[in-house]
Parts: structure tokens; sequence; C-alpha cells
């Protein structure tokens, strides 16, 4: 766990407070975390603050941003974040998602792209690719904690988290979390049904990665995620679970890095 | 008083408990012989039929993907109860308004089943207990909200009389709603709502002037629960007001008291029904500063000291209330006495493996030497139309 120190401010949003957090200086990278927000205390944050001015953005009813009554999807969300974004005056940024995170940005990037220059996913849900009774996405409120988190992570006992020794202010803020991510994501479950056909929109240079051993959602599902996006990029990172950043974090820079420069050289 | 028999109709011929995670939301039906559950069917509906030949009333409720209970809809137990007996009131608590697809048939279900017990319905409404959520696949943190637009919806479609009428709410959307047939009862059947920790959520249905129920609870939280109702209520007679209050603990009387804990033994089965951790506190079903606490290892779900501590504890609680006649009958005027009073008696007389014999004779011996001191001590106006 690292201590990450940002620099934290709420911006107003239509009627709801949103909660934004600066990390480092530089080109702006738009940062939506992933549905634990681990990432938000990953050395990971460090790295890519480091020549960046990363700015995570909690999507409503995340972090300390208010949750009004009406906003009940992912879809909804993506409509306040691009408030968010027009209103800090957003420009040629790389947005990076991760996880429920990842399907965030790929539901702002599918109404406008305005704001960005380049897009990273990472292990997103957000689209439905099998049948009926196919389960694109483990079941992850049904199955035992002990069973979900050997399925997210390639090293489980290493990755395992102590919620005992943690503040309570900080367990309010994972219990919400926890809430707000049922609530957006129960039914259709991890899903936009109508995401998958507006996926082709996407018109900045995208990549796709992948945890090998990501056990919620299989890499199957995002090759089939990476190829609804016009010219994206699928990539694979070795031993690692749904959160590739956090568990091989040398290899997932590497990725970006390149990424950033192969489309910084394409335009 | 008014005094209600019920069963959650289990199937308890189960495989070895040791070999299996949860009784509830994914035990295989492979287990279910639909032979054994005919004959269980036929015995609980003689059990109830044999509690209005003694006078009593009849509650019923249901639940879904579990052998603690196989009446998995409660208004089809309630129609064949409704045709099948003569005197006593129905209550089914109650119908999942918060899992199901459309208030309106539950309006039209309800308003039948009124109609042919010629109006003996009490219609109870529930947003159901945490693990219904997956069988139902809804959303477990807008449960509450479900239920209160849902009993709107009905409450209308019942009390509408003139044309069809337009509804248009956050969960359901209606435009021409006319139900054919109407209620019996007018304006409308009893309404009953369940509770057992959200005080705010107890003062709406005082406020509505609804009959609040709370099952199996140590007394002080009863007491708490009751006197936020009374808090809010609408009934200016104290007395009044309690008639809107239901209670329900284990019941098992018997000839002796050894007899009876033998039976209690039996009934507290359904107490320790083994659930899966997760099917107990889906994400959002409590408020936050609940889930901090799970977080904590503070808080596993809603009845943790009832269903791990033994049957003196549930006696000393009021949860369980058994033994000779003599017995039962100080033990309910001690719990009246401890919870500030209640008028209506809701007991679980049958669980688990406790026999068809034993449960005749649990209902024969309450029908015959308890309800008659009850009736008298507490005696038998029946609540107030809402």
């Amino acid at each position: 766990m690292a201590d990450n120190k940002g620099r934290s401010e709420s911006v107003k949003s239509f009627d709801m407070d949103i909660e934004v957090t600066r990390y480092g200086k530089g080109a702006p990278l738009v940062l939506f975390y992933d549905e634990e927000a681990l990432t938000l205390e990953s050395p990971i944050l460090g790295q890519l603050a480091a020549g960046h001015e990363v700015i995570a953005v909690s999507p409503p009813g995340f972090g300390t941003s208010e949750r009004p009554s009406w906003i009940d999807c992912i879809d909804d969300c993506s409509y306040i974040c691009l408030d968010v974004l027009n209103g800090l005056g957003i420009k040629d940024a790389t947005v990076l998602g991760f996880g429920v995170g990842g399907w965030l940005a790929a539901e702002m990037a599918v109404k406008t792209t305005q704001h960005m220059s380049r897009l990273v996913l990472v292990d997103p849900f957000g689209i439905k690719i099998g049948g009926p009774t196919d389960r694109d996405v483990q079941d992850i409120w049904f199955l035992p904690p002990e069973k979900v988190h050997e399925l997210k992570y390639a090293d489980p006992e290493k990755n395992k988290i102590d919620y005992t020794v943690m503040e309570e202010d900080k367990l309010t803020i994972i219990a919400r979390n926890r809430e707000s991510y049922a609530r957006f994501c129960w039914q259709p479950y991890m899903y936009n049904p109508k995401l998958k056909g507006r996926l082709h929109r996407i018109d900045v240079p995208t990549m796709v990665v992948w945890g090998d051993k990501d056990g919620i959602i299989t890499p199957d599902y995002g090759k089939a995620f990476a190829a609804e996006i016009p010219g994206a990029q699928f990539e694979v990172i070795k031993d690692a679970g749904h959160f590739p950043h956090l568990e091989q974090p040398e290899a997932f820079m590497k990725l970006v890095d390149k990424f950033a420069g192969a489309a910084k050289s394409a335009t | 008083m008014q005094c209600w028999h019920f069963t959650e109709m289990p199937y308890p011929h189960l495989p070895d408990l040791e070999n299996i995670d949860s009784i509830r939301v994914s035990l295989p039906n492979k287990y279910y012989d639909p032979k054994i559950g005919a004959d269980l069917y036929e015995r609980y509906l003689d059990e109830h039929m044999l509690a209005d030949q003694l006078g009593l009333n009849i509650m019923l409720n249901e639940h879904h993907q579990t052998a603690t209970c196989t009446d998995v809809a409660a208004p089809l137990a309630g129609s064949i109860l409704a045709r099948q007996t003569k005197n006593a009131r129905i209550c089914i608590l109650g119908n999942p308004m918060a899992n199901r697809a459309d208030p309106v048939r539950v309006a039209e279900e309800m308003a039948m089943i009124d109609v042919i017990s010629r109006g003996r319905l009490d219609c109870g409404f529930v947003r159901g207990v945490p693990y219904e959520t997956f069988a139902a696949n809804s959303n477990p943190t807008r449960t509450l909200e479900r239920l209160w637009e849902g009993i709107d919806l009905c409450v209308k479609a019942w009390t509408s009389h003139e044309e069809p009428f337009n509804f248009e709410g956050q969960f359901w959307h209606k435009r021409q709603v006319n139900i054919w047939p109407r209620p019996y009862q007018q304006p409308h059947p009893p309404v009953w709502i369940t509770g057992s920790s959200d005080k705010e959520n107890i003062k709406e249905v005082a406020r509505r002037g609804f009959t609040f129920a709370m099952f199996l609870q140590p007394h002080e939280k009863v007491k708490d629960m009751f006197d936020a109702y009374r808090s809010a209520t609408i009934y200016k007679d104290p007395e009044e007001a309690n008639r809107h209050i239901a209670y329900m603990p284990l019941v098992a009387v018997a000839d002796s008291e050894s007899e009876a804990d033998a039976l209690a033994e039996k009934i507290s089965w359904y107490l320790h029904a083994k659930t899966a951790p997760q099917f107990r506190n889906p994400p959002g079903y409590v408020p936050v500063a609940f889930n901090v606490q799970a977080l904590k290892g503070k808080y596993t779900g809603r009845t943790d000291a009832v269903r791990t501590r033994g049957l003196e504890y549930l006696k000393e609680q009021g949860v369980l209330i058994s033994g000779t006649p003599d017995s039962v009958f100080e033990q309910i005027k001690r719990f009246h006495g401890l919870v500030g009073g209640f008028g209506q008696l809701l007991m679980m007389m049958q669980a688990g493996f406790s026999t068809h014999e034993e449960t005749v004779k649990n209902l024969t011996l309450f029908a015959n030497e308890v309800h008659p001191r009850i009736k008298e001590e507490f005696g038998t106006q029946v609540a107030a139309a809402q």
C-alpha cells in the first residue's frame, strides 16, 4: 500500500458535488479507478504521476462524491463525469479506466472523445458477449468472498486485505463504494445492453489490457471487448488477475508508455 | 388478542448438513422429492384447516429457492385456504412487494382471495429477507423504495372505483389501472408490514395506520421497535394502537415441560437453517454504518444472537414460548408486559421435523387450554379498519 497524497477538490456537476483528486504535474491523465478503489493506494499511482498530472475522478456514490437517487447505472455516471471534464477544461488527456472505471471510461468515450487523445481500458466490465446462460462475469455477490478473492488475483495470498485494522472513515468509504457498485451493476449484471452497439463510435487510439489470470472476466471477454472498438489493440499481461496494474506494475507501465509513444507518433 | 398459526411449510429431509454450504438459495433441488413434498403440502394445509376449526387464525408467507419454506407463492396457499376454511382470518405476511414484478397483479390476487373468503384476508407486504434478493434478482440497495412504491400502487388499485387511473412511479409505469374484482373489505383488507430495525420505516407504517409485525427478536429490541410504532401511531386509544402491533415467537405447548422442550428443540430447527454468509448480507441491503461493522467482522447478518444461542436464551428473550399450557400463558403475559403490549400473536407452531401428530397436539392444547385464557386476559376485539 502506498501513501499517495493528492490534492482533492469538490467539483459541481449538475446537482451534485463530485470529488476530484490530482497527483503530480504534467500532461493530463484522467483516471477512473477500479470498483474497490485499490488503484488510489497503489504505487502505480506514483509511477503514473511521474511526468503526468493524474486527475482521479470519483464517480457518483464513490469516494466522497454525492449520489442522488436518480443515478442508477454507469451510463448515468458517464454524463456526470463528462460534465466534470468539461468543467475542468480537460483537453488531450490520456484516459485510463480500471474494471468498473474502464466501463465508465468506455461509456464516456462513446458519447464524446473531445477531452481525450487516447484511451486505456484495463479489465473493464460493460458488455454482454455470450448467450443467456453464459456467465460472462463470475457472480461476485453470490460466490463465497474467499472464492471471489481467488478469482481476482494471480497470487491471492500476496494480495489479502485486512479490513479489521482500517480506520472507521476509510471503512465508511469502502462500504459506500460497495453499495454504489451494487446499485449500478446488480442488474443487468455488470453490463449495459446498449454499450456494445455504441463502442464503434470510439475514435481515439484505444488499448485494452487484460490480466491473463483474471478469473472474474476472462481474457476472451477482453478480446471480444477490444474487437468492438475500431483499431483497438489488445494486450495481455502475464501472471496477473483482474487488477494487472497492481500485480504486474512494471509490465503495465511498459505497455502504457509504449502505447502513449505510439499514439503520439501516429498523431 | 388475535392468535395465528404459522408454518413455513419446510422440507427438512435433507442430506447431511456437514456437506452443504447453505440450505437457502443454492441447495440443488435434486434433494427435493416431489412425492414427499406432496405429502408435506397436504399435512401443512390440513394443519391450517385444523387451526380454523379450533378457532385460530392462519398466517402464510413465502420464500424462494430454500428448503426452509416450500410455500413459494403465499397467494396460492391463501386461495386454497380461502375456499377450504370457514372462519379463520388469513394473513399473508407477506407479499414480497419489492421482489414482485407487478404490484397491480398482487392487488388482483389479494382482491380475489378477499372475495372468495368473504372478507377474511389480512394483506401483508414485506421488503423480503436478504437472501431473497438472489432468487428475485432484486437490487438489494433499492428494496425499501420498491416496497413503498409497490404498496402505493396496490392500495390505489384497491381503492379506485370510478375509472382507470394512471401511475408513473420510479419503478412501475401503468396507464390504465382498473382492477376486477375489487376487494370484499372496504376500503381494503387490513395491511400489515414487517420490520426489524429501521425505526423510520416503522414510523411510516404507523403514520399510515397499517399493522406492524416483528418476528423472533429479543424482547428489549421488540419493545424498542414497538415504542417507535406507538410514538407515531394515528390511533388515539393506546389499546387500539396495540391491536395494530404483532409479534411472532416460536410456540410449543405440551403436557409437560420436558415434552415441550423436545418439541421446541425441533421447531428451533428454523433458526439454525444453514445459510452462506454472503446470502445474509448482500451489498447495500443494510445501511453503510452496519456494513462498516461487517467489515470489522462485528456484524454478520440481522439475527446473530437468535441464531446461535440455546433454548434457555430464546425463552428468556421471548423468541420462544414453550411449556405446559399454564406456563405458556404466563410467558405470553410476561412478554406482553415487557414490550408494552401488542394485539396480534403470530405463532410459528411447526418447523423442521416436528411431526403432524405433534403439531396437531400443539395446536389443540393451545386452542383449548391457552386461547380461552388469552381471550379473557386481553379481550377479543379486532383491530379497527385502516
